[in-house]
């Protein structure tokens, strides 16, 4: 295989409600790209990403997994949960609005600010979700 | 402003990592909300919060932010503060208000950070 073909993979497993754990799947990540050498300002940017993802994970999902592929030229994380979903998309995007817990919020969480940071620090921003059923976030690091 | 004036200026107690004080910080940003934390501040300035749990030390991680002041003289756990050190992080406690403490840290010379327009 060439050089520029190889990718790592990183998988971690974030729990429903984990909030004493929630960041160390992000904590892991961060440290892997640190150690291969990638740009500190391109890690800081995957890292606010993943940590926000996880965050929302642990708040708002019945629990997910969060997946790190990283390639000679991009890195791609992946924020997939087991559900319920979001009604409205477009609301969630919204700077300030949030349906999160008191709990979540007495973390520091729930200031409607999580999926817009996330598009605010990745180069590609997708999600896909519905009422009901299990959202996906797959974000695009260009480094 | 290094790290060892802000202490004077606040008559802080050092939780962790009093071995860096000789470390500058560019700015401040106070607030207990860690989202905006994550959406508003870069390295080199000095977070002061009234939230002392261990995802304020992740959310500093993850901004490679790493000096912190409790306000309200609220303290940490030794769980967190651990975590701290083992990042490298200044973790100071102060018994001012976070307006009392922003106030002081203001008037003796540091600035806040500046938030880019839409």
């Amino acid at each position: 295989m060439a050089e520029s073909e190889k990718t790592i993979k990183l998988e971690y497993e974030v729990g429903k409600e984990e909030f004493s754990k929630a960041g160390l799947a992000s904590s892991n990540i961060k440290k892997v790209l640190n150690q291969i050498g990638i740009d500190a300002k391109v890690v800081r940017r995957v890292a606010i990403a993943a940590y926000e993802s996880e965050i929302n994970i642990v708040i708002h999902s019945e629990g997910g997994k969060i997946t790190t592929e990283i390639s000679h030229d991009k890195i791609i994380v992946i924020a997939h949960d087991k559900g319920n979903g979001i009604e409205n998309l477009e609301k969630a995007m919204t700077k300030g609005f949030s349906t999160a817990s008191n709990e979540a919020r007495e973390m520091g969480f729930g200031a409607g600010m999580g999926l817009p940071n996330m598009k605010r620090t990745s180069d590609q921003f997708s999600i896909e979700s519905s009422k009901g059923a299990e959202t996906r976030v797959e974000m695009i690091f260009n480094i | 402003m290094l790290l060892r004036e802000a202490k004077e200026i606040l008559n802080a107690e050092i939780l962790a990592g009093e071995e860096y004080m000789e470390r500058e910080v560019k700015a401040a940003f106070s607030c207990d909300l860690m989202s905006d934390v994550l959406a508003f501040v870069d390295d080199k300035v000095l977070l002061l919060t009234g939230l002392t749990n261990l995802q304020v030390i992740r959310t500093a991680e993850m901004l490679d932010l790493s000096n912190i002041v409790f306000v309200r003289g609220k303290k940490p756990d030794d769980e967190v503060c651990r975590l701290a050190k083992e990042k490298k992080m200044v973790l100071m406690g102060v018994r001012h208000t976070l307006f009392e403490a922003s106030g002081l840290l203001y008037k003796n010379g540091l600035g806040a950070i500046e938030i880019e327009g839409e």
